[in-house]
This record gives C-alpha cells, structure tokens and sequence, in this order.
C-alpha cells in the first residue's frame, strides 16, 4: 500500500496505522504521542496528541476526510495522503491539545524527576504556548503510597493509561487501573495494594510524564547530570539489557533502553531496576547515543560553533593559489599526462 | 615612497650619531624638560582612588557575589532544580538535592530543596546565566553588590550554603517594607 505523508511516498503493509508509516519515514513529520505505545496492544486514541489532515482518503475514494483524524488508531490506505507537519489545521489542533493536557498538569517541573525526558515537557517546548488561559483551580489528589520502589504523584497524571495496559500485559494479577470517572479519575492500585509483581516497575518507563517515578531515583539528580550507558547482566527474569545513568563511578538509576521515540526496547524486571544498583553487577558495554537535541547533551560543548567567515578574508586569499606558483614553481615543469620527456 | 621614510604611528625618528656640543652634554636643558612633565602632573585631576576607604559607584546592572534568595516568610527558594549548572558555562556550582521533612515546611518552600549548592567562586565569570536561568527567582548576583573577599586557599572559593544564602534578618527585613 502507497502511502504519502508530508510528501513523502512509502510502501507499508496493510493494517498498519498512519503514525506507524510516519515513524518508518522518520524525521519531522512523525506526530507527537503520548497515549500510544506499539508495545502495548490496545493503546493509542485517547490524548488527541497524534491527529493529522488525511488530504486524500485512498485511490478509490479520493476525498478528504472532513475532521483531523487520530494517526495511531487509523490504518492506511492504499493511496492515502496525510498532512503532519505541513498543516496549518494541525498545527492548531496539537496546540489546543497541549493546552488541554496542561490545563491540570502542574508547573513543577523543577521537582519533578521526569523533567528533561518528558514527552509533555517536549511538547509543550514545541507546540505549547508561554501563557496560561486557565483560570480555575488545577484538579489536585491526596498522595497515595503504592510501594517501596514506584512513587505515583497522581497530579502530574495525564490518564494515558499507558500504566494500566502494562500492568496488564506484562504482570498476571492485575492490580491497579483507572478508578472513578471523569475529572475525579485516577490511577490507583485496588485496595492500595502494594504492587510486588516481578516487571510492574516498566510502569514508570512506560509513562509519559512525572506520574510514576523511580522511588530509589527520586530527588537523587537531574536527568542531565548523569550519563547514560548501556549494561546488561544475566538474570534468570528478563533480557538484561538496561541502561543505567551513572553519576561519576556510582549507578544512581537503571532503565531499559528506549528507542529514538521513547518507548522501551525490551522490559526489564524489578530486580534489574531496584536492586541492582552496583557497577560490579553490571558489564558496560559503552555510552549510549542520545539525541543531539536532548537536554543530556547540553553543557557538553558538543555543539560546534559554526564557521564565522570574515568579510574580508576571501578577498585577501584571492589570486593567492596563481602567486604560490609564480613564486615557487618556476622551476618545476607542469607535470603532463603521458611521456614527460618528449 | 621607500619602506625606510614610512612611519605608521607618526613617532618614527632619525638616529645620529653627531657629536654632542658643550650645552648638549651638560644635560640641564634635557633635565628641564623631564622636570616639566613630571611637574605639570602634579597639578592635574588624579585617575585613582584610595580604594579600601573610598569605593566607586557601581552600576545597577553590577553582578557580584551570588545570593541564593528567601521568600517573605524566610523560606528558601531554591528546589535544587540544576538549571542554573547547566547553565553555568564555567560549570562553577554542583548541588545536592533531597527531600523536605515534614515540619521543615517554614525552612524550604518546595518539597525539593538543595542540600548542598556549593559555587566556585575561582570558575564563576560572573555571567548572570545562573540568574537568568532560575525558575524559581532563587539565585541572584545583583541584590548583595558584594565582591568576593579575597583568600589565601583555593578551599575558601568554594563557597557553601552559609556564605551564599540570604540571612534571615535581611529576610525579615524584607517582610517589614513590604508589609509597610
């Protein structure tokens, strides 16, 4: 099936959905997600982040569909051209989504250990306004303790429930979910049950924002100041393949590897994550590529300064190459193809 | 025009090795002139100052010695957030952050505060990136128009907690014009 995105052409297979052609295009015209994640079935659909222009539905039927349309939730079709970045409409409408998904989300990204690998800090450094209209009180919930390793600050919660797919996929006794309606719903375990299962600590990966953090990470350092570099280590559990984020000598953090759109490569288990905090446990395999926007990079002296070209510099060089010769080469013969003596 | 008459600065002067005449060696006309110079500064407007007992006026955008701020109600401001060292370009302040205790709420505004912000005082350009970074109106360079003393140690650069907060009596002292 022939698909153009931003005018871009690709072949997929039948049943993919536009934002996974997007992805396998790659670059810019890849919509922001925050509820979708193509490890977790049944996710996608419900923050609105990822909408599009479907400029022409499919070769058959070549008429556009009337309303921005959810890329992770529709397939493709043969023929199908879709607007991301080109569309002034969606341009609009990711503005007035992030203004929606910030209306309870607090300003306290300072605190917050998320803060720089934040998919709502990215979207709103891109598609966020500076200003606040909201002018009601922010929605705000008693904190809940849910164990000794994962802390829940339920007012960062953007109910993706992208947390609750993963405790049910990935664990066998589900035991936390979304609980009331509307603007009083919230993430919380049944009963406050403690979550002990073996992999439920792939929820705070899994998160989109500072709701589900590392309690054995918190308050400890900044995103920015540690290092990430890839480990892994035999365990009976999972693959072992982590990275861990180190500050000088001492691991302050393990996460699984996340890929270039910030969802993990492979879950890990609880052990890797909690307890496993010893350079002697883990073989380092070397640093981890970041992106060469990401706040990690910054302070680095990564960036190299453009070129400065002096106004007059060029004119000074001109006719330099024609003096070099006239100076030095006078006695040397040009050199010609073929026989030099004759 | 040959290299050799060409003078760039206008100060360009012929050497001779004439012989001297009887007033020339005598140097009293030479010695005059020196005098004269020496003479006419000692009645023009003096360039410096005595520095310890007079000072200059600074400029109201001066940045001095850092100040890490308190609010009205003498609770500190700072979350130990690190914007203001990924900021720094010389990489002159490290910081430690932990969490508030209940009770502490009257010492530290957020949840988050910093433990121990240490500032190298050797590394700081005085730049003001600090201050333009900080989120929280935390860390300021022109509010104390204090220089940085001068030390025999490297060690004593590196200033702590004590040196660069607030004291709670300027706090107060705040609270008090602002309440006026």
């Amino acid at each position: 099936m022939k698909v153009t995105i931003d005018g871009q052409e690709i072949h997929v297979e039948p049943g993919t959905t536009i934002l996974q052609a997007a992805r396998m295009i790659g670059g810019e015209s890849v919509p922001p997600a925050m509820c979708y994640y193509s490890k977790l079935q049944g996710s996608g659909g419900k923050c609105r982040c990822c909408l599009v222009e479907v400029t022409k539905g499919s070769d058959a039927n070549p008429t556009p569909m009337p309303k921005l349309v959810a890329s992770c939730v529709t397939g493709v079709m043969d023929g199908m051209e879709v607007n991301s970045k080109n569309s002034a409409r969606v341009e609009e409408a990711r503005k007035s989504v992030t203004e929606f998904l910030l209306i309870n989300h607090p300003l306290d990204c300072p605190i917050c250990d998320q803060a720089g690998e934040c998919d709502l800090q990215n979207l709103s450094f891109q598609h966020g306004k500076s200003e606040t209209r909201f002018i009601e009180e922010k929605r705000t919930f008693e904190p809940e303790d849910i164990g000794p390793n994962i802390q829940l600050h339920m007012n960062r919660c953007i109910l993706c429930q992208r947390c609750v797919l993963a405790a049910d996929q990935l664990t066998d006794g589900r035991v936390h979910g979304v609980i009331s309606r509307g603007d009083h719903a919230q993430i919380s375990t049944c009963l406050s049950k403690a979550i002990d299962n073996e992999f439920s600590g792939n929820v705070i990966d899994v998160c989109p924002v500072g709701a589900l953090t590392d309690k054995t990470f918190r308050f400890k350092s900044r995103v920015w100041f540690n290092k990430p570099y890839n480990a892994h280590r035999n365990c009976d559990k999972c693959c072992g393949k982590t990275t861990v984020w180190m500050f000088g000598d001492e691991i302050q953090r393990v996460t699984a590897r996340k890929d270039e759109f910030h969802e993990v490569e492979e879950f890990i288990c609880n052990t890797c994550r909690f307890e496993k905090k010893d350079v002697s446990d883990w073989v380092i395999e070397g640093p981890r590529r970041f992106e060469k926007f990401s706040v990690i990079n910054r302070n680095k002296y990564a960036l190299h300064p453009p070129k400065v070209e002096i106004r007059t510099e060029k004119h000074i060089l001109e006719g330099r190459e024609q003096d070099q010769k006239r100076i030095s080469m006078v006695e040397v013969p040009e050199k010609t193809n073929g026989n030099s003596n004759s | 025009m040959s290299l050799d008459t060409i003078s760039l600065s206008g100060k360009k002067k012929e050497v001779s090795n004439k012989k001297m005449t009887f007033w020339e060696s005598l140097y009293l006309v030479a010695i005059f002139k020196g005098l004269m110079i020496t003479i006419r500064h000692l009645f023009q407007r003096k360039v410096t100052i005595k520095y310890p007992e007079e000072k200059r006026p600074l400029s109201p955008v001066y940045r001095g010695q850092h100040m890490l701020k308190r609010d009205e109600l003498g609770r500190e401001n700072c979350t130990a957030c690190g914007m203001c060292a990924v900021a720094c370009p010389a990489e002159a302040i490290t910081m430690k952050a932990a969490e508030r205790k209940p009770g502490e709420e009257l010492l530290y505004r957020e949840e988050k505060y910093a433990e121990i912000y240490e500032i190298n005082m050797l590394r700081c350009i005085f730049c003001g990136l600090c201050e333009e970074a900080c989120p929280k109106d935390a860390i300021y360079l022109t509010e104390t128009k204090v220089m940085v003393p001068s030390a025999s140690k490297r060690e004593d650069f590196i200033f702590g907690k004590d040196k660069l907060v607030m004291p709670l009596t300027e706090a107060m002292k705040n609270r008090q014009n602002q309440l006026s």
